[in-house]
This record gives C-alpha cells, sequence and structure tokens, in this order.
C-alpha cells in the first residue's frame, strides 16, 4: 500500500532531524504495582475492554488517557519527535525491533513484575526481542486465508489457491488478498519454499525478484487488494477466496446466517505469525504506572478479559483458564500446534524493505 | 448572449445533473441506511436496529473523537476563512513587496503532500516546545496543534475560492461607494463582503470537510488524548468498523445539514429587510 511507503519515507525524514535524546527514563527503582502519575497509554482503537481500564483507575487511583494510533509507523514517528507523551505504547512485532534499534524503548524492570510468570514460555525471548528485556506480548494472531467452501467446495490448505496456475485459474477474478506488501511477499515466499527470516539472513534479492515474477504473474487473479474489509467482502460473496488476518475473518463469520460455510485456514506452507506488545517509549514520563498496567493485564482474569473482548489469542498462560471455550477451541484464534509450527514473524528487514515494498508495487501494475 | 437550444441538449444535460447528484449522494443514502443495521459488520445487512445509535451514545472513545473532531473544525475554520479571506484581498488590492512570491506560496500547502507537510508540522513543534522548554513550561502536542495545523492547510483553500470570488467582483461599485463617501471600513462592510459572500462562505464549507476529514497530518500532530473521529476510524484496525460509525456519520449528517440550512435562512435574513443587498441595488443605479 502506498500509505506504507509513505510513512517510512516520512520516519526516514523524522529520524534524520531528531537525534533521539539519550532520556533516563528508567524502571529500575519501580515496584510492583507501584505507580508515579497518570498513565498515557496509546495502542490502537477499541484494542482493550473499557472495563479493564475502569477497573485500573479504581484499583491504582490515577487516571488513564487512552490515545489512539492506526500504524505502528505513526506510533514511530510520534514517539521519535518526542512532543507527545505516551507512557505505554503497543508495538507489533517487527516494531520492537525497529524501536529497540534506535533506542526508543525502556529496559523493563521485570522484578516489578509480579505475574510475568503467567506468560506462556513460548511468548517469551521472541526472535524480534530475544532477551524480552523491552516488551511484554501482549495480544498474537495469524495471517491465512479463508474460503466460502458453498461455492468453493473441496480445496487444499496450500497458498496454491492464488499462486499455482493449475488450481488458481479456476478461481480468477474472485480472490482478495491484504494490501500490505509484507504479508503479501511472505505469502509468496512460503509458496515458493523460502521463509522470510532465510532470505533476509541471505540478502537474498533474487528471490525476492522471483516472488516479483510471481506476483505479477498472480496479479490477474486478483479481484482486489485490501486490507479492512476483506472478511465482509468474503461473507458478502464479492470475493470467494480472501487472504486476510484471523481476527477480522472472526468476526465477519460471526455476523453471518451460515457460518459453517467459511473456514478460516492456515497454509501447509507456513505464513505469518504477529504478536503486538506492550513496551515503554523512553519519553515516557509515568514509566512505573506503565509497569504497573503491564503487569495488570499479565494477571490471568485481567488477560482473560482483554481475549474475551478482543477474540484474539493471548500470551498469558494462565489466563486460558478463564477465556471463552468458543474462543479457546477455535483453531482460528487458537491454531493447532501442526499448523504454528510453519509460521514466522515478519523479521526486521532493513534495506529489504524498500525493495519488498517495490516488488509489491510493481506487480500491482 | 441568448440562443435557443436543443430541446435533447437540455435533456441529456439535465440527465446528466441527475445522475452526477445520484452518483454524490447515493453512497450516502447507502450509509445512512445502513446505520439502522441490525448486525455488527458495516456491509452486512442484519435487519432493523437503532441498537448503534445507542452504544455510539455510551461509547466514550467515539464520543471524545467526536467533540474533539468539532473543536478543531469549528475553531480551524473560523480562524482560516478569516486569515484567507484577509491574504486573498491583501494579494487581489494592494501592491507590496513580495506580493508575486506570496501569491505562488499561497498553493504550496494545496501542491505538496499531505504527509509531507505532516512531518513538517511535527518536526516544527517538536523544535518549537523544545525551545519553549528552555524558558519554561513543558507543553506537548494536542488539540492545539492540530487545530494549528488545519489552519495552516486551510488558509489556503479560502483564499484562492476568496480570490476566484474576487476576480469576477465589479470594481466600480466599491469605486462608487467610495464617491458616495463611504469610509473603506464601510465600503468593505456593506459592498465588498457581501459580494464576495458566497466565495467566504463556499472557503468556509470548504476548510470545514477538509478539517473533518484529515486524518494524515492530523494523525502525526495529535497528542495524549486528542483523537479525531477520521483517525480513530482508521484506528479501529484491529478491531474490524462497526456500524458505530455509520450512526455517528449521519448524526453528524443532519447536524451538518441543519448547520446549511440554518446559514441559508441566515443569510436570506437581512436581505429581505433593508440591509446589505439594497446597497448594492441602489449603487447599481447609481451608475
Amino acid at each position: 500500500m502506498k500509505r506504507w511507503l509513505v510513512m517510512l519515507m516520512a520516519l526516514a525524514l523524522v529520524a534524520a532531524a531528531c537525534g533521539t535524546d539519550e532520556g533516563a527514563v528508567t524502571t529500575d527503582d519501580c515496584e510492583a504495582g507501584q505507580t508515579d502519575g497518570n498513565l498515557s497509554f496509546y495502542n490502537w482503537a477499541e484494542y482493550i475492554d473499557s472495563d479493564l481500564i475502569d477497573d485500573f483507575e479504581a484499583e491504582y487511583g490515577i487516571e488513564v488517557e487512552y490515545t489512539e494510533y492506526d500504524s505502528n509507523e505513526e506510533m514511530l514517528a510520534q514517539v521519535e519527535a518526542g512532543a507527545a507523551v505516551y507512557d505505554l505504547v503497543v508495538p507489533s512485532d517487527y516494531m520492537v525491533d525497529t524501536m529497540t534499534a534506535e533506542n526508543l524503548l525502556v529496559k523493563l524492570n521485570k522484578d516489578a513484575l509480579a505475574n510475568y510468570a503467567n506468560l506462556d514460555p513460548s511468548f517469551v525471548n521472541l526472535p524480534f526481542d530475544p532477551d524480552s528485556d523491552f516488551s511484554v506480548p501482549y495480544q498474537w494472531g495469524t495471517t491465512g486465508f479463508a474460503v466460502n467452501t458453498a461455492v468453493v467446495g473441496d480445496f487444499e490448505p496450500s497458498w496454491d489457491i492464488f499462486f499455482d496456475p493449475a488450481v488458481a485459474d479456476q478461481y480468477a477474478g474472485r480472490l482478495s488478498m491484504l494490501d500490505d506488501a509484507p504479508e503479501v511477499v511472505v505469502a509468496a515466499l512460503h509458496y515458493l519454499g523460502y521463509t522470510m527470516e532465510g532470505v533476509v539472513a541471505d540478502n537474498n534479492t533474487d528471490a525476492i525478484a522471483e516472488v516479483e515474477a510471481l506476483l505479477t504473474e498472480t496479479n490477474a487473479r486478483i479481484a482486489k487488494y485490501d486490507s479492512v474489509n476483506y472478511g465482509d467482502d468474503l461473507v458478502n460473496g464479492e470475493v470467494d477466496i480472501a487472504h486476510g488476518w484471523s481476527g477480522g475473518f472472526f468476526f465477519s463469520f460471526a455476523e453471518v446466517d451460515n457460518p459453517d460455510d467459511y473456514v478460516y485456514i492456515i497454509p501447509k506452507e507456513g505464513g505469518v505469525r504477529w504478536v503486538d506488545n506492550m513496551s515503554i517509549p523512553i519519553t515516557a514520563e509515568h514509566p512505573c504506572s506503565a509497569l504497573a498496567m503491564i503487569d495488570w493485564l499479565l494477571d490471568a482474569e485481567n488477560g482473560a478479559t482483554l481475549t474475551n473482548w478482543n477474540y484474539y489469542g493471548s500470551p498469558n498462560l494462565a489466563a486460558e483458564e478463564f477465556i471463552l471455550e468458543e474462543i479457546l477451541e477455535d483453531p482460528a484464534i487458537y491454531p493447532t500446534e501442526e499448523a504454528l509450527k510453519n509460521l514466522e514473524f515478519i523479521p526486521q528487514m532493513g534495506d529489504l524493505g524498500l525493495e519488498v515494498q517495490d516488488a509489491f508495487s510493481r506487480s500491482k501494475g | 448572449m441568448i440562443k435557443t437550444r436543443s430541446p435533447k441538449l437540455d435533456k441529456l444535460l439535465a440527465t446528466n445533473a441527475w445522475l452526477v447528484y445520484a452518483f454524490f449522494y447515493f453512497p450516502i443514502f447507502v450509509l445512512v441506511v445502513f446505520s439502522f443495521n441490525g448486525g455488527r459488520r458495516v456491509g452486512i445487512w442484519g435487519g432493523f436496529s437503532t441498537r448503534w445509535y445507542g452504544s455510539v451514545l455510551q461509547n466514550p472513545e467515539v464520543l471524545d473523537a467526536v467533540k474533539n473532531s468539532m473543536i478543531v473544525a469549528g475553531i480551524s475554520t473560523v480562524v482560516s476563512t478569516a486569515l484567507g479571506t484577509a491574504a486573498a484581498l491583501a494579494i487581489d488590492r494592494y501592491r507590496f513587496r513580495g506580493r508575486k512570491g506570496l501569491d505562488g506560496l499561497l498553493y504550496l500547502p494545496i501542491i505538496i503532500p499531505d504527509v509531507t507537510m505532516a512531518v513538517m508540522m511535527l518536526l516544527f513543534f517538536a523544535r518549537a516546545f523544545d525551545l519553549i522548554q528552555l524558558i519554561g513550561p513543558r507543553i506537548q502536542l494536542g488539540l492545539g496543534t492540530i487545530t494549528m495545523s488545519h489552519v495552516a492547510f486551510n488558509i489556503s483553500f479560502v483564499a484562492i475560492v476568496v480570490r476566484a470570488r474576487l476576480g469576477q467582483l465589479d470594481r466600480s461599485l466599491e469605486e462608487a461607494a467610495r464617491d458616495l463617501y463611504a469610509s473603506a471600513w464601510q465600503t468593505f462592510k456593506r459592498v465588498t463582503l457581501p459580494l464576495i459572500m458566497p466565495g467566504v462562505l463556499g472557503g468556509a464549507l470548504l476548510a470545514l470537510t477538509l478539517s473533518l476529514d484529515d486524518v494524515v497530518v492530523t494523525a502525526f500532530v495529535s497528542g495524549p488524548g486528542s483523537t479525531t473521529l477520521p483517525v480513530y476510524v482508521f484506528a479501529l484496525v484491529r478491531r474490524g468498523v462497526s456500524p458505530e460509525i455509520n450512526a455517528i456519520s449521519s448524526i453528524m449528517l443532519i447536524a451538518s445539514i441543519s448547520l446549511v440550512g440554518l446559514s441559508l435562512l441566515f443569510q436570506r435574513g437581512p436581505r429581505n429587510s433593508e440591509e446589505e443587498l439594497p446597497v448594492i441595488d441602489t449603487l447599481e443605479k447609481a451608475l
């Protein structure tokens, strides 16, 4: 999407103009449950049950100012410029990497996180934050595709449905893909047998060129590229197969009379798994309050309330006891071990990021 | 000037006009209809219901966003309309050093991409705040910076619309007013302003719309607690947009239609009595 590229350029400008001031913000002196003033919480809209915020305010006797952003890049620009105070932000996986590299995040004092042990061990020390020093997972989900089985009938749970002419040609014009370069490119890479991690590690530009050729050929079959209405387009019958994020499909399926006709698939070749994380930016003024909120959300019952509201997976293992059955049993939210195996986080792409963006833009014509 | 046109052409033009209106208004009609959608999704009809109107009134996040949008749009429209009209008059009427340059620069905020403008603003505020902090108070981004940014890009739009109107103005009307011993201020108030009023109002409406719509600039210069409605809608990516947005848009639509209706009534009032227009009529007769 163009917006993505534009944001990148904007960020480069901001980064060039603002030398990051080394703030002396630290959480080392915070104790468990200690607060140091009202909390400024910067997050996506409606990404938390407002009752949770009310309860937090009541328990700690401080106020929470909840502000919304619409992309990781926008949040990064605001933190870099440093002209607004946010105590707690929720960057996605790759953004934690970016912000850590630019020294924008405060090292978290885990001694003050009494509930840290509630975290699922598989969500500790993730590749974007190898020592879990700067982030605590908030919610997570996957990227795959969903199918209207009433129209499509039997199919293979594979990216072939988009990329292999022998399979995909019969669905030409009834396919949609996310308007998101990294997501589409990772899907194509997995179809071709690569992983993004490997491609980045080897700086394998040939693989990106191969992807571009594949996507250019695929473009003719794609009815639309859309990152917002992909779920609705599927259940409205505008397309029959849609690439998209797990949670978005779940919301769409919940509204139709025939939810059994629709199925969300994590392709056997694998794809993207994402995690949003809680982090404290160096511009924070109330780091202890932020840490208190992180600890509060790591509590088993609070973590469950969060997931029961969002319908996204929880990294909080202890919370599963309180999470709704329908969420725990939904493979769209809690995939099987088998499906999880081939999923990867979108890694920090460095210079390759622009090539990924260009390849995607050019392939769309 | 008056030529007889073929009725066929008339019909064609009329059809075209209707189609254009349909193209403009049909999406709005759909939006209003779907605000009464019983279902959770924006595009899927789930039976008639007014539940989203109820839920929007109980959603503090949406209400805050609407309130912020209103404050920003209201203030920035008034300020940019006044400044933009003044700029248009200055460029049109007076010869001063740098006039040509200013004329060209006026188009700049319209030409440069939104995101460039947004980054410029963000950097400007960040640096300015650093300087201010040296002498005392620590201020941060918020509604104030959003409003100032909106004023900054709206001035150009207002000025250009008003200038177009000024260009068509018959200067002899003003000269006649001056001949009849009207002071400069009286001439402006009784003759010039009423004549350019359609341009001023048009510019103001444009400014209002642009301010209510803006996402990119606003997102960059907003601070804690100053999310506006469009930014809020885009920030819903993790949760999906619900018909609450249709409901709140319908409410705002009705509010703005009433506002325009009111302003039309208001304009009609004085004209029927003895105010502005009769003055112009008299002037026209005097000429």
